[in-house]
């Protein structure tokens, strides 16, 4: 599992397996630190999924012409939650802000 | 002393308007515990929310307690909606009524089960790939997935946005359909809602005086389709007793015609990459700042941010790992593309077949309830289980699930898929298979 293609440049190859290493990897791509065992069973079970997924190969590609349409609305101001409202659920906050980990 | 189902993840009581008159005035009503309740905790079944108290109430939840129904608690579910059983909540397990050393299905297992067990007169859950009507299949009750567009979501907490809405559970078809009678309808804040009325191609529309007087029984002359794709590879005794119903409709005046659905074949596959890659990008939002769990962390933004989505439980991380390599550079054009060209082919395949049929019928779940544990460590056996609710998802098509009658003693669903906006006629189909 990584996030480049194949070398040949295609990433349809046919072996989706998957190792520890990659779910690591696309763990630390997403930001979620697993649990020790989380990872071993994660890339048996993604092996497992990612070759049932291998089925979308015999979908035929299809022009999508979705009718979609924006829907807008006039840009005016209204009430909405006061700052005490925004601010009650956060773990910390300093000066009516939330407070946020260092960046680095 | 009655059985205790963990049905409820909070117990409280939000009192609806006294005053109000109309068929939800005084009733009870259970609210899966993803939909925000100003005042009242909303977990999500995670633990990441445990302390959570929303500052403002979802649009369904004003529009009840304003019809006078008071909402009772905030009801068990998978953790953030992902899950076929009720089992990867937080919370722990919930049982089914019917059966309790059985799952009540999911993700709005909670709310099955109370309204089931008398707990709640009826229930909200909120249906991605089947979670409103798997539960009502498997816990003996109903379920609504509307159109998408036809009830509002602000205030749901989102999970796959482009796939999910907010659906009535109830012990009846016409409490169901009372029950969408006041959810239903646009809002000004959420602008993906539709005023049914508005939408081109969709005539049915909403019944002169609401969808609940469409529960009235009468398939005289209705064309049902029979699609063999959805009842291949399912359970003999889900068949045999979904086949009894169909035939019943049949004795009513219906008229049933064997159909194909070949894409459907592809639905749980294009559903789950969909999915997972909407999921990814939502639950970002757990950052531990603004709300929600925050890991006690020495580290810079992304150690803690990193350390903090570790209370995700395993199948919400599974999900959002499955969704961020799906999407991930060399893999976009091999799952995603495939998977919304696979959702256009299911759209056009239910077209084409609206074209000659009023609704389409099936066994909402392929299997009978699961034992309590059967599933969890299999999830890819757990994921096939929505082969038949994934498809109205992806083509945004309202759809219920009925009681079709028991099999060794567990509930049996029938799922009517209908045209968009055509509510009414998948209840007018529903109440006849209850009246028989």
């Amino acid at each position: 599992m990584t996030d480049t293609p194949d070398s040949d440049g295609s990433a349809d190859g046919d072996d989706p397996a998957v190792d520890a290493a990659e779910v690591e990897h696309v763990a630390e791509l997403a930001r979620v630190r697993l649990e020790e065992g989380e990872t071993a069973a994660f890339a048996d079970q993604f092996a497992e999924i990612l070759e049932y997924f291998e089925a979308l190969d015999e979908v035929p590609d299809l022009d999508r012409e979705e009718d979609l349409v924006n829907v807008m609305r006039e840009d005016e101001i209204e009430e909405g939650l006061t700052r005490e409202e925004a601010l009650s659920n956060a773990a910390e906050t300093e000066d009516g802000f939330f407070k946020g980990p260092k960046v680095s | 002393m009655a059985t205790d189902y963990n049905a409820f993840i909070t117990e409280d009581t939000i009192e609806g308007d006294p005053d109000a008159s109309g068929p939800l005035a005084g009733a009870t009503v259970a609210v899966k515990d993803n939909i925000s309740t100003a005042g009242v905790r909303t977990t999500c079944g995670s633990e990441m929310l445990a302390d959570y108290v929303p500052p403002y109430s979802a649009t369904v939840v004003e529009r009840l307690t304003d019809a006078g129904a008071t909402v009772v608690g905030k009801t068990n579910m998978d953790e953030f909606g992902m899950g076929t059983t009720t089992e990867t909540s937080a919370f722990g397990p919930t049982r089914n009524p019917a059966d309790p050393e059985r799952v009540p299905g999911g993700s709005s297992g909670g709310s099955a089960a109370a309204v089931a067990a008398g707990e709640a007169d009826v229930a909200l859950g909120s249906d991605t790939g089947g979670s409103v009507r798997c539960p009502a299949a498997f816990c003996g009750v109903v379920g609504i997935k509307p159109t998408y567009g036809l009830v509002s979501r602000y205030g749901l907490v989102a999970y796959a946005n482009s796939l999910e809405q907010i659906g009535p559970i109830a012990g009846t078809v016409e409490r169901a359909a009372e029950t969408l009678d006041v959810i239903a309808g646009p809002d000004p804040n959420d602008g993906t809602t539709r005023d049914p009325r508005e939408v081109d191609g969709a005539d049915a529309g909403v019944p002169e005086s609401g969808y609940a007087a469409a529960a009235d029984g009468d398939v005289d002359g209705l064309t049902v389709g029979v699609p063999t794709e959805l009842f291949d590879g399912a359970d003999e005794r889900v068949v045999e007793t979904v086949e009894a119903a169909i035939a019943d409709l049949e004795v009513q005046g219906a008229e049933t015609t064997e159909i194909s659905l070949p894409s459907v074949e592809h639905a749980v596959q294009a559903y789950y990459v969909i999915a997972t890659g909407e999921a990814s990008s939502n639950l970002a939002r757990f950052d531990g700042v603004r709300y929600g769990h925050r890991a006690d962390s020495d580290g810079n933004w992304n150690e803690s941010f990193a350390e903090t989505r570790e209370a995700f439980g395993a199948e919400v991380k599974r999900r959002i790992l499955l969704g961020t390599y799906a999407l991930s550079a060399g893999y976009h054009d091999k799952y995603y593309r495939k998977a919304q060209d696979a959702r256009e082919w299911v759209r056009r395949d239910f077209e084409d077949a609206f074209a000659d049929v009023d609704v389409i019928a099936s066994p909402t779940m392929p299997v009978l309830p699961f034992e309590l544990g059967e599933s969890l460590d299999d999830p890819l056996r757990m994921y096939l289980a929505d082969a038949n609710t994934t498809p109205a998802n992806l083509a945004n098509l309202p759809a219920i699930s009925v009681p079709a009658g028991e099999a060794d003693g567990l509930p049996v669903g029938l799922q009517l898929v209908g045209p968009k906006f055509d509510e009414a006629t998948v209840i007018r189909a529903a109440s006849a298979v209850e009246d028989r």
